[in-house]
């Protein structure tokens, strides 16, 4: 059994407002290990974003606990590296392309040699060795987002959190960069959590899927995706398991979409 | 393996930026040397006392300026001019950070810097005057009193209006509070920045010469006012020459700087408008 990285406990967030408080996230618990890939799906208005953020220490959770590697998250964690959806207000655009890259390697005690080796290495990572001296803007989307993973890469965490990432590139783009996560998650064994809306991105890509009901928000199931590590576009987005299992995703996040589902007492 | 989707964009073509600065220059230059030419001809055709011909002008321009008034008069308004600006801008973009970083400081300061700004600043040179006598740096005290305040504005609005997802991945990246301010926040704030400073310049320049005007006894808007109530009008109109050409040249190195610091901004507006 691999060891635990992510713990969550009974999380929960209320946003207080003069009009009245909202309960975005009603009860989560979920634990994720090293070198896992874990996709979280629900239907819209779920709450994924929060509970992001809250993994991630951007946002105070009104109960409930995160911790990971066993210490406990109250602000942003050196170890996390986070990949927005909005790529565009992501990224700098005063900085280049490899500047965006070394940012956030500025304060982390390297030599001038590891350092330019670690943005070398993501930016070959992600194939973007050609583009290091444009600016982001004058980038495709897609290119932008790979520069934002370029840029998680090169961080080191131990985990990588991304939400949403997809959402704003085009199909074709979107397989490419799916690919993309697969290889860094088991070429470098990075540990990723992988926020999507998409069922079949999830399952495609996960190793595990996590179901969200809809808002206030519980684990409406914790599915194991049972696919072979080596994941192709055609040949297993055409297997029958492959099939099953979207099918089952699909109906969950329907129920939940429905708020059939009925939450277990604690 | 990896498939791209789209190109690079590459910097325009160098020839083609001469060919159309060469244009440009060409329009700029052109009108208004057909608008002296116009000038001359009708100086020409029916003398007024007031409206000398620009001949008559260009060569009191020479004999006024060039030469020892250009040390007396010209340079000490200039450094006056230089050292309120770039005082304004220092103390501008430093307290307009601070307070655009700090809400209750903001939210403490905001009404009485909105009454401030709305006074108009040569009111002050009598205030001034008694309190710092008719030195120089009461003229500088009242060029940056006046000026201060786009730039101090814009910045407080620059630096408050920073993108909430940039600000998130700063956060998420740990990237610390003097990294954050190099990095992302004046970064951010600079086109707001440098559009406070397009203003600061200008009104740096009118209060200049305001300040020169009451009880000095040297600098532009002393002598200007000095050849007017000696009707000396050609010197006069010489003078206000050489403030155009002195506001001509502070917009143009504004604008050089302005396009190296803003490179990136400019680019992203080409690359949406294509």
């Amino acid at each position: 059994m691999r060891e635990t990285l992510l713990q969550v406990e009974h999380l929960k967030k209320v946003y207080e407002s003069s009009t009245g408080n909202v309960e975005a996230i009603g009860d989560i618990s979920f634990s994720m290990s090293a070198g896992e890939l874990v996709c979280i799906v629900g239907p819209s208005g779920c709450g994924k974003t929060t509970l992001l953020k809250c993994i991630a220490g951007l946002l105070r959770s009104t109960g409930g606990t995160v911790e990971l590697d066993g210490k406990r998250v109250t602000g942003p964690p050196p170890n996390m590296a986070l990949v927005f959806q909005e790529y565009g207000r992501s990224l700098y655009p005063w900085l280049t392309v490899r500047g965006n890259v070394e940012l956030p390697l500025k304060h982390k005690k390297l030599s001038r040699v590891e350092r330019d080796q670690l943005i070398d290495d993501a930016l070959e990572a992600v194939g973007l060795e050609q583009a290091a001296k444009s600016y982001p803007w004058q980038l495709s989307g897609g290119m932008q987002q790979r520069v934002a993973i370029a840029r998680a890469v090169a961080y080191q965490p131990e985990v990588l959190i991304m939400d949403e990432p997809f959402a704003a590139v085009d199909a074709q783009t979107r397989a490419d960069l799916e690919d993309l996560v697969r290889r860094l998650h088991l070429e470098r064994g990075m540990s990723i959590l992988f926020v999507t809306h998409d069922i079949d991105e999830s399952v495609y890509l996960g190793e595990r899927v996590i179901v969200l009901s809809k808002s206030p928000t519980w684990v409406q199931e914790d599915l194991t995706i049972d696919l072979a590590p080596e994941r192709d576009q055609i040949t297993t987005r055409a297997l029958p398991r492959f099939t099953e299992l979207r099918t089952h995703v699909y109906e969950q996040v329907q129920r939940a979409k429905r708020g059939q589902a009925v939450r277990p007492a604690a | 393996m990896t498939l791209y989707t789209s190109t690079i964009r590459l910097p325009r073509q160098r020839s083609h930026a001469w060919k159309r600065l060469g244009e440009s220059t060409l329009f700029a230059i052109g009108f208004p040397f057909l608008l002296l030419v116009i000038w001359a001809a009708w100086s020409t055709a029916a003398p007024a006392t007031f409206f000398p011909s620009p001949v008559i002008i260009a060569q009191a321009f020479v004999d006024t300026w060039i030469g020892p008034a250009f040390v007396t008069d010209v340079l000490p308004s200039l450094g006056r001019l230089a050292l309120g600006i770039i005082l304004s801008i220092v103390i501008g973009i430093t307290a307009g950070t601070l307070i655009g970083l700090v809400r209750w400081l903001r939210e403490l300061l905001e009404p009485l810097l909105e009454f401030f700004r709305a006074i108009p600043p040569p009111v002050l040179i009598p205030v001034a005057m008694l309190l710092l006598g008719i030195t120089d740096t009461m003229k500088v005290v009242v060029i940056v009193a006046g000026a201060v305040w786009p730039v101090l504005l814009n910045t407080i609005e620059g630096v408050r209006s920073t993108d909430s997802v940039m600000t998130e991945t700063a956060r998420s990246f740990a990237i610390t509070r003097a990294e954050r301010l190099r990095y992302l926040v004046l970064p951010a704030a600079s086109p707001r920045i440098m559009a406070g400073v397009r203003q600061t310049l200008s009104v740096a320049l009118i209060l200049m010469v305001i300040s020169e005007m009451f009880a000095s006894s040297s600098g532009l808007g002393y002598r200007i006012t000095y050849f007017q109530r000696n009707y000396l009008i050609a010197e006069m109109w010489s003078g206000i020459v050489l403030l155009g050409l002195i506001g001509v040249l502070l917009a143009a190195v504004f604008s050089i700087v302005e396009k190296r610091v803003l490179r990136w901004y400019h680019g992203i507006k080409e690359v949406e408008r294509a």
